[in-house]
């Protein structure tokens, strides 16, 4: 059977899959109240994710893509703080302008490095970020962070109980949004580039792209996504600490990449989903050793279901394919 | 800067440098031959720290001096345990498999590590500072230091370091390792048992780790999160030198370690940003670290 | 005469202590297929690379059109009109092979914009008939990775003529396909590159191949140029038949 059969097939379930996924994040949380700034939590990493996965076609690894989402979440912080209101649309667009341009930066540098490489020159970078966030108290307040107070949305301002639920309605909007852009780039001649930068940089040159160009500009729409995910959430959260530029936060992305299955866009949403469920049932009732279960977790993904999630049906069919 | 203060800081950066060599070179050696960057580095090194403590508080009433053998001790038990069991029950099912998976699984490790670590020995700082007492103070240019830091440390690192060639260039079973890291299919296709060797290699590199920790325990607090800097610290080693090379981390251990104790003494603030500003400014103009080199693809 | 295309002069690189190249200096004329034969680890691969900016050579400069490219880089050389074939087959593995085909078509075009899925490329049947001229077309939906050694072969030339090249370079065509196909495929291969006005420069160790399809013959010997020539005059050569053909 050519692999072709296998992705068509493949595809049309998951795309039904997520749509159910955005269905139920829509719906569910009207029923139990608590779940409203769950799912929130889940869209908003899933978008951060969704970046790692664009990155994975390509075969590279960021171990700091944090500083991206740290960028997206202090972009807001620092508003509040230095010029105060604010508007949950004025911090997308400003996380999302300022985490593009850095994006810009920091990848006019990194794109030139593969693998174990660039995966150091990211973190490098991040932990630079880190520090500095982290050192400059009287900027940053330090390790404790900066508050982010709620904000209101075009001019409305809700109470905690709306809030939530207004949060979440951006973050799903966003989420499905980003979701259909990443598909669709993905399908594109370029997003094909970017999967042939895995398996074959020197074919690529040799057919006359620059296959540091076309590895940028997924870098950027990865920060970009990294950053708008950091904006929400600290929105969400009403805080931004150093930790969300840690190399720690950086390995949990790929973690959850990986977790729901690097090669499709749904896996960084159905990563989200799993990760942060077994964070939220495992910290309320074994708040000593959530990370512990979901390192045992990890461990079993990636021994026994190494295409994530939404490669576990694929299983058996696949065996006998190498993973390189 | 006046001159003692000087000093100070070139005694502070040489026996931090010390450690961190130790630390770096494990994890620069096992990259070597496996080719896969261990995230869990800093664990080992925050475990056989703990571990280390632990140990010499329990031997230290017996005779002071049973803590130095303790040290030791503690580090080869989690280099054996804790690197052989990452090695043979984690890594070695995905050897072949796609290099992220590899370095993820060590992510895991470093997770459950991290949180073993916090139920085992609790968040509060622990001190065993036995070792440390033991030895006595020397004056160095008219500065007051321990000669635990300024001698031993170093010398250990010394030792190290060519205890490593030695054993590298000089004898068969080093031979072997060189052979896989500079060409694993020809070193497997003349009957090398690659497996093996992988094996070999992680637990030294894993005691390495652990030594840097168990050697820092009487120098330091031990807090939770020592793993998760430390790793990051040899990484940011390890790649300025370029993966893989042992004498070249020797230097950018000394390099980093100098610059960081200078720049503690004048700009506190930012000492946690030298490693990490050092290492994008190496890699920026070398991509293969100081001293690695490049390798072209046959087409 | 015919224009001269490409144009080696005084090239040299050496690796270490082997001599790859040690003062080459080679003309392409417009329009001929130009073979180069010579033992292994003679230098022809070497003589690619360093023609399409792989490598650098030590000393010495390599034209094209006139236009000194020893220092381009190999996408802009590709883009000057040279496409290569590879001893080695350079495909993107994980990709099928009417992808391969359409992110050359695509590149052809230098960056596209837009979110037009590759799939949908007008380029599509053009690329087809490409598989179809070198014997793939049947495999245009497997993963390259599937493909056998000979097959993709065929695609990786299949790559560059989707390119429209001036000049093809290619190392090796046919070796890996099995040797009842192999006249087959070069004679529809020349036949389209003499068609399309394509010049060619192919590197290969089948001396029959040589005499059919290649107007001169250059013979590579440790970094050097021996003899260059008509096919039916090289091969006469009674040191080249002693030294490269080992008869
Ligand atoms: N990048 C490189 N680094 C080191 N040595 C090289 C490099 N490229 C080629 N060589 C050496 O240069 C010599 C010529 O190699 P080249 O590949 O050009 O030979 P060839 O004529 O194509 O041989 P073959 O018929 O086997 O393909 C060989 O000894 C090879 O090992
Ligand atoms: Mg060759």
């Amino acid at each position: 059977m050519s692999e072709k059969d296998l992705m068509t097939r493949r595809i049309k379930p998951i795309t039904t899959a997520a749509v159910i996924f955005f269905l139920v994040s829509a719906v569910a949380p009207l029923f139990v109240a608590s779940w409203a700034t769950l799912f929130a939590l889940i869209l908003a990493k899933g978008i951060v994710v969704l970046g790692i996965v664009l990155l994975l076609q390509a075969g590279q690894v960021s171990f700091g893509h944090a500083m991206f989402f740290a960028i997206g979440a202090y972009t807001s912080a620092f508003w509040g703080k230095y010029v105060g209101g604010g508007d949950i649309l004025l911090y997308l667009v400003l996380g999302g302008i300022s985490s593009t341009v850095f994006g810009l930066i920091v990848g006019l540098f990194v794109v030139r490095y593969r693998e174990i490489f660039f995966g150091m020159l990211n973190l490098a970078f991040s932990m630079v970020l880190w520090s500095l966030l982290e050192k400059m108290f009287p900027y940053t307040n330090g390790a404790d962070g900066i508050r982010v107070a709620r904000p209101g949305l075009l001019g409305f301002v809700f109470t905690p109980e709306t809030f939530q639920y207004v949060i979440l309605y951006v973050s799903l909007l966003i989420a499905a949004a980003a979701f259909y852009g990443v598909q669709r780039y993905l399908e594109s001649p370029l997003g094909h580039m970017l999967r042939a930068i895995k398996s074959n940089e020197t074919r690529l040159e040799y057919l006359g792209m620059s296959a540091r160009r076309v590895l940028l500009i997924g870098y950027v729409i990865s920060a970009f996504l990294g950053g708008i995910g950091g904006t929400l959430v600290a929105i969400i959260q009403q805080i931004a600490t150093p930790e969300f530029g840690f190399w720690t936060k950086s390995g949990e992305f790929v973690f959850i990449a990986i977790l729901g299955g690097g090669a499709h866009a749904f896996g960084a949403f159905a990563g989200a989903a799993m990760f942060e469920c077994v964070r939220f049932y495992a910290a309320a009732h074994l708040a000593d050793s959530w990370q512990l279960i979901l390192g045992v977790v990890l461990i079993v993904i990636i021994l026994y279901a190494p295409n994530g999630l939404i490669g576990l049906r694929q299983r058996y069919r696949q065996s006998g394919k190498g993973g390189r | 800067m006046n001159s003692t203060l000087a000093i100070l800081a070139v005694l502070d950066g040489i026996s931090y440098a010390a450690l961190v060599f130790l630390v770096s070179v494990g994890l620069s050696l096992i990259f070597g031959v496996l080719r896969v960057v261990n995230v869990a580095h800093g664990s080992l090194y925050a475990f056989g720290a703990y571990l280390a403590a632990t140990f010499s508080i329990k031997v230290a009433p017996l005779s002071p001096w049973l803590t130095y053998p303790a040290l030791l001790a503690a580090s080869i038990v989690i280099g054996v345990v804790c690197g052989g069991f990452i090695e043979r029950v984690l890594l070695r099912p995905l050897y072949g498999r796609d290099d992220v998976l590899q370095l993820l699984i060590t992510f895991a490790a470093f997770m459950i590590m991290d949180n073993l670590q916090r139920l085992i020995w609790g968040v509060q700082p622990i001190f065993a500072a036995e070792p440390l007492k033991l030895l006595p103070n020397v004056t160095v240019f008219g500065v007051n230091y321990t000669s635990y830091q300024v001698i031993l440390l170093p010398a250990v690192a010394v030792a190290t370091l060519f205890g490593l060639r030695y054993f590298l260039r000089r004898t068969l079973a080093g031979a072997v390792i060189m052979a896989v890291t500079e060409d694993r299919e020809a070193s497997t296709s003349i009957g090398i048992d690659a497996r093996r060797v992988y094996f070999v290699t992680f637990i030294i590199g894993a005691s390495l780790a652990a030594l840097g920790g168990a050697l820092a325990s009487p120098t330091t607090s031990l807090v939770p999160g020592m793993g998760a800097d430390m790793i990051v610290l040899s990484f940011a080693v390890a790649a300025t030198a370029g993966l893989g090379q042992i004498e070249g981390a020797a230097l950018t251990a000394l390099m980093i370690g100098l610059t960081r104790a200078f720049v503690i003494y004048l700009q506190p603030e930012f000492e946690v940003l030298v490693p990490y500003l050092l290492m994008v400014l190496v890699l920026l103009v070398r991509p293969y670290g100081l001293f690695g080199a490049t390798q072209m693809r046959k087409i | 005469m015919a224009d001269v295309l490409l144009s080696a002069r005084d090239i040299k690189i050496r690796f270490g202590g082997v001599i790859a190249a040690d003062g080459i200096n080679l003309d392409v004329h417009e329009g001929e297929n130009l073979a180069i034969i010579g033992p292994n680890g003679a230098g022809k691969t070497t003589f690619l690379n360093i023609s399409t900016g792989y490598l650098r050579p030590q000393a010495g400069t390599v034209t094209f059109l006139g236009q000194d490219i020893t220092a381009h880089l190999p996408r802009t050389i590709t883009k000057l009109g040279i496409a290569r074939a590879f001893q080695i087959p350079q495909l993107f593995l994980d990709q099928t092979v009417m992808e391969n085909m359409l992110i050359a078509a695509a590149s052809r075009q230098g960056y596209p914009s837009g979110f037009k899925a590759l799939a949908r490329l007008p380029e599509a049947s053009e690329m087809e008939r490409l598989l179809e001229l070198v014997g793939v077309r049947s495999y245009a939906e497997r993963t390259a990775r599937e493909l056998p050694e000979g097959q993709r072969k065929l695609v990786d030339i299949a790559l560059a003529l989707a390119l429209k090249p001036r000049l093809l370079l290619m190392d090796e065509p046919t070796s890996g396909v099995a040797s009842s196909e192999k006249l087959e495929i070069m004679d529809i291969l020349t036949t389209a590159l003499a068609k399309e006005k394509v010049t060619s420069v192919f590197v290969e160790h089948d001396m029959d191949m040589v005499e059919r399809y290649a107007h001169r013959v250059a013979v590579w010997n440790v970094g050097k140029i021996q003899k260059i020539g008509t096919p039916a005059e090289v091969l006469a050569d009674p040191k080249v038949q002693q030294q490269v053909i080992g008869i």
